[in-house]
C-alpha cells in the first residue's frame, strides 16, 4: 500500500472546517438564548441536548473520527457509554435513598417507634438494653 | 544437553544503566517483578504480623492503633503494589509482545515511564507510613477518612500516581493487541494469556480514572474541606462509595482475568490437548469485564443504599457467575483425556481451580442480598476474597512465574523444592482462610483487634497457617534465586508448549525472535503438532 | 515487513512501517482521551447528584456566575480548535510557516481563556464564594450553596489545569514545528496535540450549559 496516498486521505476541504466552526457558534448563541426562556425541566435537557451536538461535530470533523478508523470512534463511545452507566446506576441509589418497600415497612413500622423529629439524646433513643445481655452466652 | 544462547537479552548490554534506561519489554517486566516481589514481601510480612497479633485476644505484641494501621498496610500494599501491577505489568509485559510475535509493546518509552511511575508510586506510599501511617483500611471509606489524623493524603496521593501506571500499562496493551499482531496472528489465533489480558486492560484504562477522580476529590475533602463527601456540610459519604467501587470493583477483575489467561495457557498446555471452548473463553473474559462495571453496588448493601439499588446491583452481581463458570468448566474439560503433566506450574493451576471455584461460590452467598447482611464485614469476606485473590491470582501468578522462568532465565528450577514449596502453600493456605470462613459465620468481624475467647482456637488455627504458608514462601524464594545462576539449562520449549513465545531461544534475543516470525498453527493444536519438549 | 533501508528517521524500530506506527499513536491517543473523559466523568456524576438533590440552591448559585464571560470563553476555545485544526491541515498541505502562526493563534486564545477565567475567579474569591468551608458568601439562599461552588471551582479548575497543560504541549510542538521536524510525511504529535486540544474544547462545552446556564 503506498503510505503516502493513505496518510493524505482526509485532507478536509477548508469550507468544512468553516463551516462546522460557524455551526458551533451559532449553536452557542441557541443554548445562551434558551437558557433565558423557562421550559421547566426540559432546559437542561435542551442545554445538555445541544452541547451533545457541538461535542459530536468537534468529534466527527475536527477530530476526524468520521474519517478516521473506526476503532477509534469505538474507543469514544465506549468513554461515553461507561460514563452513562457510572450516572445511571449511580441515580439508582440517588433517587431512591431512603425509600422503604411497603412489605418491609409493615414488619419495621410493628415494632419501631416512630419519631416526628430525630431524637438527639441518646438516652431516650430507644436502645434495647436486653440485647447486649443475650450476647453473653457461648 | 541444551545450552544456552550466546547473545539474549540478559547478556546484549551490560551494566545498571542498561537495566534502568532500558526500553526492552523484557527488562521491564523484569523490573516490574522485582518491584512486585518486594511488594509482596513487605506485604507478607504485614499480613504475618497482624496473624501473629491475632493469636490471642488482647494485645499480644502490638496496640490496637499499629494493628490498625498494620491491616490497612497489608491491604494497601498487596492491591496497588502486588496484585494489580503483578500479572500485567510484570509477567504480562515479559510475555505478551512474545506472545503476539512482536518486537516490543506500542510504546516502549511508555512502558518503562510506567515503571518509574510505579516506583514513584510506591516511594510516595511508603512515604505515608513514615508520615504517620494510614488507619483507615485500604478502602479509605469517608468520613473516617476525612477525619483521622493519619497521612491518608500521602497514601492516596500514593494510589493516585499508581493509577497512572496501571492506565499506561493498559493503554500499551491494547494498542499493542491491536496493531502489533505477526502476520497470520488473527484475533482468534491469539492465546488465551492474550485475551486475559486484553480484557484487563479495557478494565483498566475505563475504571482507573475514576479512582483518580475519587482520591482527587478525598484530597480537596481534607485539603480543602469542600464538602462533597461530609454529610455535616451537605455532602453525601456513600456517594464517596459508590465512586470508590465504581473503580474498584472492576479492579478485582483486573487482578483475576489476567490469572485466568494464565491458567488456559497452563492447563492446555500440561494436558497437551487442545483447549476445549476457545471462543467461550476469549468472549467470556470481556463478558467479565464488561460485567465488573455494572455490579459496584455490591459492595453497599448495607451502607445506606437504596433497596432498589440494591436489588439491581444483587441481581446483576450473579451475572458474574456465568462467564466464571464457563471458563471453569471449560479448562476441567479440557483436562478430560489429556495427557496431564503434573509439573509444577500444572500444580499452581490444578490449585487455582480448586480454590477459585470456592472463591467464586462464596462470592455468590454474599452477591445474596439477604445472607449479605448476615455475612457482611465479617471474616467471611475476608476469607472469600483471599480464595479468589490469593487462591485465584497468587496461584495463578505462581503458576506463570514457575512457567515462563525458564523463559526469562534460560535455567530451570528445583522441581523438588517446587513441589514441596507448592505442597506448604496449599495446606497452609488452606489452613489460614478456610477457618476464617467458619470464623466469619459465626460472626466474627474483620478487622477487629479484639475478639471474643470463643473465637480463639480458630484464629490461631488461622495464624499456624500463616506460618506454613510463609515457609513455603520462604523455600520458594531460595530455589527460584538459587536457580537464575546455578540452575540446569532449560532448552528452547522445556514444557513443550505451542505458543509464540517458546518458538525463540530462552532466553529469548533482544528482539524476541531471531527470524521475522509467521504463525503457522493454532497456539492450542495439540491435536495435530506434538512439539518437542527440551527438559524433562 | 520492511528492510531497515526503508526505515525512515521517525520510524521506530519495532513498527513495521509509518501506517502502523501513526495507527498505533492515534488509537493510543484515543484511549488515553477515553481515560480524560471518565476523569471528568467523576465530577459530571457528582454535578448530577447535586443538582437532582438542590435543583433550587443550584439555581440561585449560578446566577453569580457571569453568562458573558462564560459565552466569551466559548467562543475563545471553539475559535483556539478551529485554529488547532488548521494548523494540522496546513501541515498535510506542507505549509510550515502557516502551521506555525496558527498554533502560535491557538496558544493565545488558549492564554485569552486562562485570563478570562483569572477575572471570574478573582471575583468570587472577592465575594467570598468559595468552596466548602471558605465559603462566606451571603446572597444565596437554599441549602449549602458552597456545594455548588465546590463543584464549580473542581470542575473549571480541573479543566484550567487541562488547558495549562495544552498550552505547554501547544508551545513544545510549535518549537518542534520550527525546528523542521515534520512534514506532511510525518505530523503524528501535531495530530495527537490537536485530538487533545479538542477534547479540552469539548469538555467545556458541556462545562459551560451546566454551569452557566441552568435554566
Amino acid at each position: 500500500m503506498n503510505s503516502e496516498a493513505k496518510s493524505h486521505y482526509h485532507i478536509l476541504p477548508l469550507r468544512t472546517y468553516i463551516t462546522v466552526a460557524g455551526a458551533l457558534m451559532v449553536l452557542t448563541v441557541v443554548t445562551v438564548a434558551v437558557s433565558f426562556v423557562n421550559l421547566g425541566g426540559w432546559n437542561a435537557v435542551t442545554a445538555v441536548f445541544i452541547a451533545a451536538v457541538k461535542a459530536s461535530l468537534v468529534a466527527l470533523f475536527f477530530m476526524h473520527l468520521k474519517y478516521d478508523k473506526k476503532i477509534n470512534a469505538v474507543v469514544f463511545l465506549m468513554a461515553i457509554l461507561f460514563l452513562a452507566i457510572f450516572l445511571s446506576f449511580t441515580f439508582f441509589d440517588i433517587l431512591s435513598r431512603g425509600d422503604i418497600y411497603s412489605e418491609v415497612e409493615k414488619s419495621i413500622k410493628g415494632k419501631a417507634v416512630i419519631y416526628d423529629t430525630m431524637p438527639f439524646d441518646s438516652k431516650s433513643a430507644g436502645h434495647d438494653d436486653s440485647l447486649t445481655v443475650e450476647n453473653n452466652e457461648p | 544437553m541444551n545450552t544456552m544462547p550466546e547473545k539474549h537479552y540478559l547478556n546484549e548490554k551490560r551494566g545498571w544503566k542498561s537495566w534502568l534506561f532500558t526500553l526492552d519489554h523484557k527488562r521491564i517486566g523484569i523490573l516490574y517483578l522485582y518491584g512486585i516481589m518486594a511488594a509482596f514481601l513487605v506485604g507478607g510480612v504485614f499480613a504475618m504480623l497482624v496473624r501473629l497479633e491475632l493469636l490471642h485476644p488482647g494485645r499480644d505484641l502490638m496496640d490496637a492503633k499499629t494493628y490498625n494501621q498494620f491491616f490497612t498496610l497489608h491491604g494497601a500494599v498487596m492491591i496497588f503494589l502486588f496484585i494489580i501491577p503483578s500479572i500485567p505489568a510484570a509477567l504480562g509485559n515479559f510475555v505478551l509482545p512474545q506472545m503476539l510475535g512482536a518486537k516490543d509493546v506500542a510504546f516502549p518509552k511508555l512502558n518503562l515511564a510506567s515503571w518509574y511511575i510505579y516506583v514513584v508510586g510506591a516511594l510516595v506510599a511508603i512515604y505515608s507510613i513514615y508520615a504517620g501511617g494510614v488507619d483507615t483500611g485500604w478502602t479509605f471509606y469517608t468520613p473516617y477518612s476525612t477525619t483521622t489524623s493519619t497521612s491518608v493524603v500521602a497514601m492516596t496521593l500514593g494510589a493516585f500516581i499508581l493509577g497512572f501506571s496501571s492506565i499506561f500499562t493498559g493503554l500499551n496493551f491494547i494498542v499493542t493487541i491491536h496493531k502489533m499482531r505477526a502476520p497470520g496472528m488473527t484475533w482468534f489465533k491469539m492465546p488465551l494469556f492474550i485475551w486475559g489480558l486484553y480484557a484487563t486492560a479495557i478494565i483498566q484504562v475505563m475504571a482507573t480514572p475514576v479512582l483518580g477522580i475519587t482520591l482527587l476529590l478525598l484530597i480537596m475533602e481534607r485539603v480543602l474541606a469542600v464538602g462533597i463527601f461530609d454529610p455535616a456540610m451537605g455532602g453525601d459519604p456513600v456517594l464517596f462509595q459508590h465512586f470508590f467501587w465504581f473503580y474498584s470493583h472492576p479492579a478485582v477483575y483486573i487482578m483475576i482475568l489476567p490469572g485466568m489467561g494464565i491458567i488456559s495457557e497452563l492447563i492446555a498446555t500440561f494436558s497437551q490437548k487442545k483447549i476445549f471452548g476457545y471462543k467461550a473463553i476469549a468472549f467470556s473474559s470481556l463478558a467479565i469485564a464488561f460485567i465488573s462495571f455494572l455490579v459496584w453496588g455490591h459492595h453497599m448493601f448495607v451502607s445506606g443504599q437504596s433497596q432498589l439499588a440494591s436489588m439491581i446491583f444483587s441481581f446483576l452481581t450473579f451475572l458474574v457467575g456465568i462467564p466464571s463458570g464457563i471458563k471453569v468448566f471449560n479448562w476441567v474439560a479440557t483436562m478430560y483425556k489429556g495427557i496431564i503433566r503434573f509439573d509444577t506450574p500444572m500444580l499452581y493451576a490444578l490449585a487455582f481451580l480448586f480454590l477459585f471455584t470456592i472463591g467464586g461460590l462464596t462470592g455468590i452467598f454474599l452477591g445474596t442480598l439477604a445472607t449479605d447482611v448476615h455475612l457482611h464485614d465479617t471474616y467471611f469476606v475476608v476469607a472469600h476474597f483471599h480464595y479468589v485473590m490469593m487462591g485465584g491470582t497468587v496461584m495463578a501468578f505462581l503458576g506463570g512465574i514457575h512457567f515462563w522462568w525458564p523463559k526469562m532465565w534460560g535455567r530451570m528450577f528445583n522441581k523438588k523444592w517446587a513441589l514441596l514449596s507448592w505442597l506448604l502453600i496449599f495446606i497452609g493456605f488452606n489452613m489460614t482462610f478456610f477457618t476464617q470462613f467458619i470464623l466469619g459465620t459465626k460472626g466474627m468481624p474483620r478487622r477487629y483487634y479484639n475478639y471474643l475467647d470463643q473465637y480463639q482456637p480458630l484464629h490461631a488455627f488461622s495464624s499456624y497457617g500463616s506460618w506454613v504458608l510463609g515457609l513455603g514462601f520462604l523455600i520458594m524464594a531460595v530455589y527460584l534465586f538459587y536457580s537464575i545462576k546455578r540452575g540446569p539449562v532449560a532448552g528452547n520449549n522445556p514444557w513443550g508448549s505451542l505458543t509464540f513465545e517458546w518458538k525463540s531461544s530462552s532466553p529469548p534475543p533482544v528482539a524476541n525472535f531471531e527470524t521475522e516470525p509467521i504463525l503457522k498453527h493454532g497456539p492450542y493444536d495439540y491435536d495435530k503438532i506434538i512439539p518437542e519438549r527440551t527438559y524433562s | 515487513m520492511s528492510t531497515p533501508a526503508k526505515h525512515s528517521a521517525y520510524l521506530a524500530h519495532h513498527f513495521s512501517d509509518s501506517i502502523q506506527q501513526s495507527d498505533s499513536a492515534k488509537l493510543g491517543m484515543w484511549i488515553f482521551l477515553l481515560t480524560e473523559i471518565l476523569l471528568f466523568g467523576g465530577l459530571f456524576v457528582a454535578y448530577a447528584i447535586y443538582r437532582a438533590w438542590n435543583p433550587d440552591m443550584f439555581y440561585n448559585a449560578h446566577k453569580y456566575l457571569d453568562v458573558t464571560l462564560g459565552a466569551l470563553n466559548t467562543v475563545v476555545l471553539i475559535t483556539s480548535s478551529l485554529t488547532m485544526a488548521l494548523s494540522i491541515r496546513c501541515m498535510q498541505l506542507g505549509n510550515r510557516k502557516r502551521t506555525m502562526h496558527l498554533l502560535l493563534v491557538t496558544l493565545i486564545l488558549a492564554g485569552v481563556f486562562l485570563i478570562v477565567k483569572y477575572f471570574e475567579y478573582s471575583h468570587k474569591i472577592h465575594l467570598g464564594q468559595l468552596p466548602g468551608k471558605y465559603y462566606t458568601f451571603t446572597g444565596i439562599e437554599g441549602n449549602n450553596p458552597h456545594i455548588f461552588f465546590s463543584i464549580y471551582f473542581m470542575m473549571t479548575g480541573l479543566h484550567g489545569i487541562h488547558v495549562l497543560a495544552g498550552m505547554g504541549v501547544i508551545g513544545w510542538i510549535l518549537k518542534r514545528t520550527s525546528r523542521g521536524d515534520f512534514s506532511p510525511e510525518y505530523y503524528t504529535p501535531i495530530e495527537l496535540t490537536g485530538l487533545y486540544w479538542h477534547l479540552v474544547d469539548m469538555i467545556w462545552i458541556f462545562l459551560f450549559p451546566l454551569l452557566y446556564l441552568i435554566g
